[in-house]
C-alpha cells in the first residue's frame, strides 16, 4: 500500500495510512546490520557478549567497547550505531547516579530499563529527531535477582532469559532457546556464550 | 521544543523553560534581602580519631559515639569507612558531612569504575580528591565539619594522611584528630615513630586499645565502644564494634573534687 518512496518516511512524527512508523523501522535496519550481540539470563547472574567486527587492524585493542557499565550492577551491551549506543549510556549513568543521589540506594533494575526506554521513545515523537540507531540489552542485579531487558528503537522495553540482536540474531536465538536457563548458572552461561561465538555458530 | 536532549526529564530546578512566580512578584524569594549564613557549628559530631603505620600497613582506630553537643545521642555510629580496595577513611566531626563525603566518593568511585579503563583510585589519588573537596568548601565559606584520617597500602607503600575542614593537609606515621590530637599523640609518637616497620599488628592492637582507653578515660565526648580498621597488602578489615576493658578501682581514693 504506501511504501518507501511515499513521502511517510521522512519523518519519524508521521504514520504511514497503514499506522506504521517508517523511520522507527529504518532505525532496526541499522541495528540488524550490526555484529552480533547476546544476552542470556541466568540462576545467578546474566552474561552479555557482543561480536566485535574488525573495522580496521589499525584501532587500538579495547577501543570501540559495545559492552560498558551505567553503574556497579547495570551492565549494558548495544547492537547499533556506537555513537548513539555512547549517548544512551551517558544518559544511563545520569539516570544510575540520580537515583542515588535521591534515594541513596542503588537503582533498581526494572527502573532504570524503564528510564531508558522512555528516553528513547522520546525520540520517535519529534520530526526534527532521528529515532536510536540502537537496540540495548540492558543487564542488572538487583535485590531480587538478576534480570535482563532489551530496548528497541521504538523504545518498547521487555524482561529476557535470553535475547539476540544484531546480524546473526535468528540463529543465535535458536542456540540460546536449547539452553536450559532455568538452571544454567552465569559460569555455564559465559562457557555457553564462548561456545556459539568461537565456533561461529552465526 | 528544547533540542538539547540531555536537559530532558532532568529536575525542574535545572530547567531553564521553567519559570516560578518568584520571577514576577515582589518580596522574598529569588533575590533575598537577609544575608545568606552557611554552617556555624557541627550538629551530630564524633570524636577523636587515632591512625598509625606497622609493619603490615595501616590502623585505624575510633569509637562509636555521635555526640549532639554533650548529649551520647547515637551509640553505634560507625565512623571509619572503606574506599575501594585499599583505602580506610576514619572521620571525626559533623556525622551528616561524613555521610555526604562517603556518598561524594561512592559517586567518583563508580565513575572510575564505568570508565573502564584498568584504574581505580588509591589511597594517595583519594586523599588528593578529598583535600581538594575541603580546601574548595572551606573557600567557598561552607566547609565539611571534619577530620578526616586516611590511610591505605598500593604496591607495598604505606600512606596515612590527615585533612580538615580548612583544608589542612599532612602526612605522618602517627595521626590523631580532636582531643586525641592532645591526648593520644604523645603516646602514638612514642611508640611508633622510628618503628613503623617493626610493629606487628598484634603490638598495634595494644597501641590503639591502650591510647583509646586513655581517651575513654580524659575525653568526655568520648565512648569505650570502638572499632579498629586495617589496611595491608592482603586489603581491608574493620572489627566489628567492641568494648574496652576498663579499670575504675582507683576511682574510689580521688579526692578533692566534690563528693
Amino acid at each position: 500500500m504506501s511504501g518507501i518512496g511515499t513521502g511517510y518516511d521522512l519523518s519519524a512524527s508521521t504514520y504511514s495510512p497503514d499506522g506504521r512508523i517508517f523511520q522507527v523501522e529504518y532505525a532496526l535496519k541499522a541495528v540488524d546490520n550490526s555484529g552480533t550481540c547476546i544476552g542470556i539470563r541466568a540462576k545467578d547472574g546474566v552474561v552479555l557478549a557482543v561480536e566485535k567486527l574488525v573495522q580496521s587492524k589499525l584501532l587500538v585493542p579495547g577501543s570501540n567497547k559495545r559492552i560498558s557499565s551505567a553503574d556497579l550492577h547495570v551492565g549494558v551491551a548495544t547492537a547499533g550505531l556506537l555513537a548513539d549506543a555512547r549517548h544512551l549510556i551517558n544518559r544511563a549513568r545520569s539516570e544510575c547516579q540520580q537515583y542515588r543521589d535521591t534515594y541513596r540506594s542503588a537503582i533498581p533494575g526494572k527502573v532504570i530499563a524503564d528510564r531508558m526506554s522512555q528516553y528513547v521513545q522520546a525520540y520517535t515523537l519529534y520530526s526534527s529527531m532521528r529515532p536510536f540507531g540502537i537496540s540495548t540489552i540492558v543487564a542488572t542485579y538487583d535485590l531480587h535477582g538478576p534480570a535482563m531487558y532489551m530496548i528497541e528503537p521504538s523504545g518498547v522495553s521487555y524482561g529476557y532469559y535470553g535475547c539476540a540482536i544484531g546480524k546473526g540474531r535468528q540463529v543465535a536465538k535458536t542456540e540460546i532457546e536449547k539452553l536450559k536457563l532455568t538452571q544454567l548458572s552465569a559460569r555455564e552461561a559465559v562457557k555457553e556464550a564462548a561456545r556459539m561465538y568461537g565456533s561461529r555458530v552465526f | 521544543m528544547d533540542h538539547f536532549p540531555g536537559n530532558w526529564g532532568q529536575p525542574l530546578s535545572r530547567d531553564p523553560h521553567v519559570v516560578s512566580s518568584t520571577d514576577w512578584f515582589p518580596g522574598p524569594g529569588r533575590a533575598a534581602a537577609e544575608p545568606i549564613a552557611r554552617t556555624q557549628q557541627p550538629m551530630v559530631t564524633g570524636t577523636s580519631v587515632l591512625g598509625i603505620k606497622y609493619k603490615d600497613g595501616i590502623m585505624i582506630a575510633a569509637d562509636t559515639l555521635a555526640s549532639y553537643g554533650s548529649l551520647a545521642r547515637f551509640r553505634d555510629v560507625k565512623r571509619i569507612i572503606s574506599v575501594g580496595e585499599n583505602t580506610i577513611i576514619g572521620a571525626s566531626g559533623d556525622i551528616s558531612d561524613l555521610q555526604h563525603i562517603e556518598h561524594m566518593l561512592e559517586t567518583v568511585m563508580i565513575k572510575e569504575y564505568c570508565v573502564d579503563d584498568g584504574h581505580t583510585l588509591y589511597p594517595k589519588h583519594i586523599y588528593e580528591y578529598l583535600s581538594r573537596v575541603m580546601y574548595n568548601r572551606r573557600t567557598s565559606m561552607n566547609p565539611l565539619w571534619n577530620s578526616l584520617v586516611v590511610g591505605g597500602v598500593r604496591n607495598g607503600e604505606k600512606f596515612l594522611g590527615f585533612v580538615d575542614l580548612q583544608g589542612t593537609t599532612y602526612q605522618a606515621s602517627t595521626i590523631a584528630t580532636g582531643y586525641g590530637a592532645y591526648i593520644g599523640q604523645p603516646i602514638l609518637r612514642k611508640a611508633v615513630e622510628g618503628r613503623e616497620d617493626e610493629i606487628t599488628e598484634e603490638e598495634a592492637v595494644k597501641i590503639m586499645d591502650d591510647c583509646m582507653r586513655v581517651l575513654w578515660y580524659r575525653d568526655a565526648r568520648s565512648s569505650p565502644k570502638i572499632q579498629r580498621a586495617t589496611v595491608t597488602a592482603a586489603g581491608i578489615t574493620v572489627t566489628e564494634p567492641y568494648e574496652l576493658t576498663t579499670e575504675w578501682g582507683f576511682a574510689e581514693n580521688i579526692k578533692g573534687y566534690g563528693a
